[in-house]
């Protein structure tokens, strides 16, 4: 984070980066509402300066829960030449690649056409972001890589688009956001597992979206802090969700990759699933293995926001369930609870721990070179 | 395992109401009409099916009705084997469910009247936990302070997933009353589906629901913390009722960090929550949601740094670990202790009471 008071403690910034790594998760912004146009058909120009775009949440602009700074981000941030925070290659060039060496950034643009309710225009927007992504940033920097948006609601329109990227190699994966009108296992989202399955890219699902649900099994909360934690209990539901629903035993071939909802509640989670499944199997005869084991096979995690307990060695022990071969370092890049690669990690980690963490995990899910 | 000691107090048991026509002799002319007169039928929700194998552990069913229905069975199975001192009763029946606030208040008030002559007058180590009828706080209020005058009422219960996060200003004059009455607020898993019952929406099992309690239970915990329900009110004790405890450790960094990165949101929350949870939360033993090994355990208790957390509980007659395994293996006498006696004493301070049979008006 890049408002903490103090550090934490046993941090050593001693260990500071100097080898390449991969931040896999970069969120690119547009300059101006209307730099995705170009890709847009002429209709949906008058749509969205008539109707706008309605999510399944009330405000016409800007989130439901105010976030804490501006765009959620970095004040630093903001472009020399205008524009929000993260909508300037250049300058996410000086800020984030070059000083961080970064090799590999995964793009996933938030704010697109998911978690909308008119499910046409949310198709065009995805396609629209997508070939954004590779005129404003693949393109540019080989160094970035996209994630291919899709109509989160709309599962045929989704595997379409998936489809149309096949062999595409400014993608390396699908990106679903966690909330969604139903949970993520539900069949509705199907088409889009098989599509990425089919084209040998991992899912993505990074923490937030729209849905219509309150974030609370209980209803609405009252702060942006309540809806930030609880990006993680929802991940979990929805996790739960792919596994109870057996998707991975569907579609054993599927990576996914949990994407900035946490890491250290895996090992509980797991073990909460596994325990229940040993008594009440028998209402879901399609989960053939213990819940367990689907996690640990098909899932992978980034760190960011990286889990912060005070001694070490409780980061060490969830590590070493999650297994240090699934973790994908990022930085959130240019929200405000930026990672900053050189101090999330305590010492006493191993090199090749290290390096997996970093980058070759990375390299490896995403099958770059 | 590890062996019980006697002596303990068992915070988790759920004595079953055998159907809605048991609460009629419990309610007035015009209720029992309603009841009677509407058809309505059981209070089952859907959080526990009366057959699934979460609900009643085979070998603790009877031959006919619901598991739980009998005080003799419950003294049998869980209060005797585990050298129980106390029992504490949280009755886990649909009345929570209904939409209409005069129904729920004349329901909670024939539960806890029920509990009173059918449980607590039977078994001198039974005690109670009084349900409100959290559709109306002011109904809830009076609830409370009605039942409040039998000393063997300790706890108030509330469930883990209802109309509105359990921080809200909205709930607050219930937890002055607790405060007020030296009664912990006890937090039991289950949804009174007025909302989906996971954050993501409708799953489509009852697994899911089931999984989906700790979610729900680390959602209220953010939101009572961060309302400032513990600033306002520093003495009152919640307790989470089954909602299991091997997420806390992870879950208290995510919170930890956020505070203090946005704590200029909710400027009133003055403590780390980790702090928080310390002084005014307590978890029911089980279900303990960890492998059976005693490593894992211990290492996840020390991410817990605290042994004062974890209160003794049997969860009976829902199913949650088999023959007398109710401590898991691996803990050392001093926590068994700890979990079992002083923990739940320094939690329910009225279980210190003398009380005299029959005191209910």
């Amino acid at each position: 984070m890049n408002m903490q008071f103090r550090s934490g403690p046993q941090q050593d910034n001693a260990s500071a980066i100097k080898t390449a790594i991969a931040d896999c998760d970069i969120h690119p912004a547009r300059a101006t509402a209307s730099e995705l146009y170009p890709f847009l058909a002429k209709r949906w120009h008058e749509h969205l300066e008539v109707y706008g775009k309605q999510a399944y949440q009330g405000m016409m602009g800007g989130p439901p829960y105010p976030k804490a700074q501006p765009n959620a981000s970095r004040r630093d941030a903001y472009p020399p030449e205008g524009g929000p925070q993260g909508s300037s290659l250049s300058f996410m060039q000086k800020q984030l690649l070059d000083p961080h060496n970064v090799a590999l950034g995964v793009l996933n643009p938030l704010n697109t056409g998911q978690g909308i309710r008119n499910h046409d225009l949310s198709a065009a927007l995805a396609t629209a972001i997508n070939d954004w992504q590779i005129e404003k940033w693949t393109s540019k920097d080989s160094r970035l890589k996209g994630s291919i948006v899709v109509a989160n609601e709309d599962g045929p329109a989704a595997a379409a688009e998936i489809r149309k990227r096949a062999g595409d190699k400014n993608f390396v994966q699908v990106l679903l956001l966690s909330r969604n009108v139903e949970p993520l296992g539900q069949r509705r989202y199907w088409p889009i597992y098989e599509a990425a399955q089919d084209i040998g890219l991992p899912v993505g699902v990074h923490a937030f979206g729209f849905g219509g649900n309150p974030i609370t099994a209980s209803g609405w909360p009252s702060y942006y802090i309540e809806e930030m934690v609880g990006h993680s209990q929802c991940q979990q539901t929805a996790l739960a969700s792919i596994v109870l629903e057996g998707v991975l035993e569907k579609f054993p071939k599927l990576k996914m990759v949990m994407i900035e909802a946490g890491f250290g509640w895996a090992p509980s989670l797991a073990w909460r699933l596994d325990k229940v499944w040993q008594k009440l199997r028998s209402e879901v005869p399609h989960v053939k293995r213990p819940p367990s084991e689907y996690i640990k096979d098909h899932i992978w995690w980034t760190t960011q926001p990286m889990e912060d307990p005070e001694r070490r060695e409780h980061l060490f022990q969830v590590i070493e369930w999650v297994g240090w071969d699934k973790l994908l370092f990022a930085t959130d890049y240019p929200h405000w609870d930026f990672d900053e690669p050189s101090r999330v990690l305590p010492a006493g980690v191993s090199d090749d721990n290290r390096e997996a963490f970093y980058l070759g995990n990375a390299k490896k899910l995403y099958g770059i070179a | 395992m590890t062996a019980p000691i006697a002596g303990g107090v068992d915070c988790d048991l759920h004595p079953a109401v055998p159907h809605l026509t048991s609460l009629l002799p419990y309610m007035n002319d015009y209720w029992r009409d309603q009841v009677t007169t509407r058809g309505m039928t059981d209070l089952l929700s859907q959080s526990y099916p009366a057959n699934s194998p979460i609900t009643g552990r085979a070998d603790w069913r009877p031959a006919k009705g619901k598991p739980g229905e009998s005080v003799d069975d419950l003294v049998k199975h869980a209060l005797d084997p585990f050298g129980a001192s106390f029992g504490i009763l949280n009755p886990i029946y649909g009345v929570q469910l209904v939409f209409s606030e005069d129904m729920a208040d004349a329901f909670c008030r024939a539960l806890n009247d029920w509990l009173v002559k059918e449980w607590l007058d039977k078994d001198a180590r039974l005690r109670g936990s009084i349900v409100i009828p959290v559709q109306s706080v002011e109904k809830s209020v009076a609830e409370i302070e009605r039942c409040a005058k039998d000393k063997r009422f300790v706890q108030v219960l509330m469930l883990v997933a209802g109309d509105m996060p359990l921080g809200k200003r909205h709930y607050w004059p219930i937890y002055a009353a607790c405060e007020r009455l030296g009664l912990p607020v006890g937090i039991h898993a289950g949804s009174n589906y007025h909302n989906p019952p996971t954050s993501v929406g409708w799953g489509s099992y009852h697994i899911e629901d089931y999984v989906a309690q700790a979610q729900a239970f680390q959602t209220q915990l953010t939101s009572l913390i961060v309302e400032g329900v513990f600033a306002k009110y520093p003495n009152l004790k919640m307790v989470m009722l089954e909602s299991g405890f091997t997420w806390l450790p992870a879950y208290l960094w995510r919170l930890h960090k956020f505070w203090r990165g946005v704590r200029m949101e909710t400027p009133w929350v003055d403590r780390a929550p980790a702090e928080i949870v310390r002084s005014n939360i307590r978890f029911s033993l089980q279900p303990v949601d960890a492998p059976p090994d005693s490593e894992t355990l211990n290492r996840l208790f020390d991410q817990l740094q605290s042994d004062e957390l974890i209160l003794f509980s049997t969860d009976y007659p829902h199913w949650q670990f088999d023959g007398d395994s109710a401590l898991p293996a691996g803990l050392s006498s001093d926590l068994v202790r700890k979990i079992m006696i002083d923990n739940p004493h320094a939690t329910y301070a009225r279980l210190k009471d003398p009380v005299a049979k029959e005191t209910t008006p």
